[in-house]
């Protein structure tokens, strides 16, 4: 008995903290130092890099309050580097909760960091970029240097964002990590739910399961239609090759493939993130590092 | 001449018995898996309270959201149709409805003869109708019933950013931690959804008189908030959730007369 009430206390949509240090690198005082903290609605991330260069990251959920979660998120992309604050050069904060990094030296917008951070992880070649975030999702275009051209922000709706995937996986009891295989099990893709909006969406899903659905082709039909919600927001903004995700549901494969099928092309592959560090999750963080190297120098330069 | 009006929602069933011109009974169902069955029983309650039987209705429309399972329906006519029907009947001078349901949240445009010109619908969201209330009331942990009177000892509004059920939810337990008091949190939870439903009345117009029906024109929080945001006095009807079966009934008498 015990032991099935614990069971029910399990928190489907909870996922795990991490923290990578790549420590073949070594930091030396003389190096430009300096951090990202993106603080989203539902995850903060901190990239730290020397000399543009990705040294380490961690990413943990946000709690109740920006500036802790902010401190947070950079003391533990901090940890076992023997760096401290004031060893930073520059410091931007970005995302949701930008304006309460208090250490930054600056806060940018989280979709010029995306686009920034898209273009050093997979190179200049990219032109799209579309951010799942836990809140929002934005479809981004960008040049060769990683600029933002335009964007289109959906911020008003949790249908496709992180935070509806993390409904649905409590809701169908399936750890939120695993929700893009699971969602990938079918022998047949079944038609999309058809209400997007995830309360609803939610009430179709039980009606479905009653009807006597597996749980991996309800959540197959919430994926898709989820997918397609993104993928008509990428050809509002106009898909240009080539084009990649970011954010949280980067690691979705479920989201990943039916989003590549409704738009019908591939997206770049995913880096291999635990070797390199290219972590698609921290592609704001990286960006916000960028900017913060950038615009070090320049205040170098201006000094003479 | 006797005639009934069938309003099959999504969360209840509501019946109206016509007579002359004049309601002469009302019965309500809870929709459950079987809105059919729901709406026998809304229809035999009303049957029953009018000591009446089901020969005795010469024409009977149906209208909602479960529309296509009405049974015994003579005829059927547009949620729109019939809140535009129901409006004028109850206020003459009316010339917008608003009609928020559970799921569901519409304003429609009238003439003087209770005609739908135009209408607006949200059925895609559930932030701008009932269950947003339902859910934010479960966060809150306050019974449904008393949100509207708790939010009325609200001595000032702490707005929330809530567009969305979902992220509402979210929003109420930040404001709870922030230990903000529950008037002012049930308050700003009818703001929110007060807002969405006076920016899509905006997208048609506002034409006095306005009238507030549905389920959610019960709810004292929620109309006090409407009235803030649109700046104009709304008209209740007695009976605000069987506007649509009332409309229905209309339409039905008028049906009869035509044949």
């Amino acid at each position: 008995m015990k032991e099935a009430l614990l069971k029910e206390d399990v928190e489907y949509w909870r996922w795990q903290e991490y923290h990578r240090v790549f420590s073949e690198k070594k930091w030396r005082n003389k190096d430009i130092i300096t951090a990202g903290v993106d603080v989203g609605s539902v995850g903060s991330k901190a990239a730290i890099m020397i000399d543009g260069e990705v040294y380490s990251w961690g990413v943990m959920r946000t709690g109740s309050n920006s500036p802790d979660s902010a401190k947070k998120a950079l003391g533990w992309a901090m940890e076992g580097t023997g760096l401290r604050v004031n060893d930073f050069k520059y410091i931007v904060g970005t995302g949701y909760g930008r304006v309460n990094v208090p250490m930054a030296n600056k806060a940018i917008t989280e979709i010029a960091c995306h686009a920034k951070g898209a273009n050093y992880i997979w190179g200049p070649s990219v032109r799209t970029v579309l951010d799942v975030g836990g809140q929002d999702i934005k479809a981004i275009h960008c040049d060769e240097t990683g600029r933002v051209t335009s964007f289109l922000m959906n911020d008003k709706c949790a249908a496709g964002t992180g935070r509806g995937m993390e409904v649905f996986a409590d809701l169908l009891k399936i750890p939120i990590e695993k929700i893009g295989e699971v969602s990938l099990q079918v022998n047949e893709e079944p038609p999309p739910v058809s209400c997007t909006c995830v309360a609803f969406a939610k009430t179709e899903a039980m009606g479905l399961l009653r009807k006597g659905w597996s749980k991996e082709k309800v959540l197959a039909a919430y994926t898709h239609a989820m997918a397609i919600r993104m993928g008509n927001l990428v050809k509002r903004v106009g898909l240009e090759k080539e084009f990649v995700i970011t954010g949280g549901q980067s690691k979705n494969i479920g989201i990943v493939t039916r989003i590549e099928k409704a738009l019908g092309v591939k997206c770049l592959p995913m880096p291999n993130w635990r070797e390199n560090g290219l972590d698609p999750i921290i592609a704001g963080a990286i960006g916000a590092a960028l900017f913060g190297k950038a615009l070090y120098e320049k205040a170098q330069k201006a000094k003479g | 001449m006797i005639t009934a009006g069938l309003d099959l929602g999504t969360q209840t069933v509501k019946a109206v018995i016509l007579k002359d011109g004049e309601v002469v009974s009302r019965g309500k169902a809870f929709s459950g898996f079987d809105p059919t069955e729901a709406a026998k029983q809304a229809i035999n309650a009303a049957l029953k309270e009018a000591k009446l039987s089901l020969s005795d209705i010469s024409h009977l429309t149906a209208t909602g959201s479960g529309i296509e399972m009405a049974p015994n329906a003579n005829s059927t006519i547009s949620m729109m149709g019939a809140d535009a029907h129901a409006g004028v009947f109850l206020f003459p001078k009316a010339r917008t409805i608003i009609d928020v349901g559970a799921e569901e949240a519409r304003a429609v445009k009238c003439d003087d003869k209770g005609v739908m010109m135009d209408f607006v619908v949200n059925e895609r969201c559930a932030a701008g109708a009932g269950t947003f209330i339902e859910a934010m009331a479960r966060a809150l942990e306050v019974k449904l019933e008393d949100m509207g009177p708790l939010s009325l000892k609200a001595e000032h509004a702490s707005p929330i950013n809530a567009s969305c059920v979902i992220f509402g939810e979210s929003d109420v337990v930040t404001l709870i931690h922030r230990q903000e008091s529950k008037p002012e949190i049930a308050r700003a939870i009818f703001d929110a959804m007060a807002d969405r439903v006076s920016s899509m009345v905006h997208r048609l117009g506002v034409n006095p008189d306005v009238v507030l029906v549905g389920g959610v024109a019960k709810d004292v929080g929620f109309v006090a908030s409407l009235k803030r945001k649109l700046s104009i006095d709304l008209l209740i009807p007695e009976y605000p959730e069987y506007a649509g079966a009332l409309g229905a009934a209309l339409v039905a008498a008028r049906r009869v007369k035509k044949v």
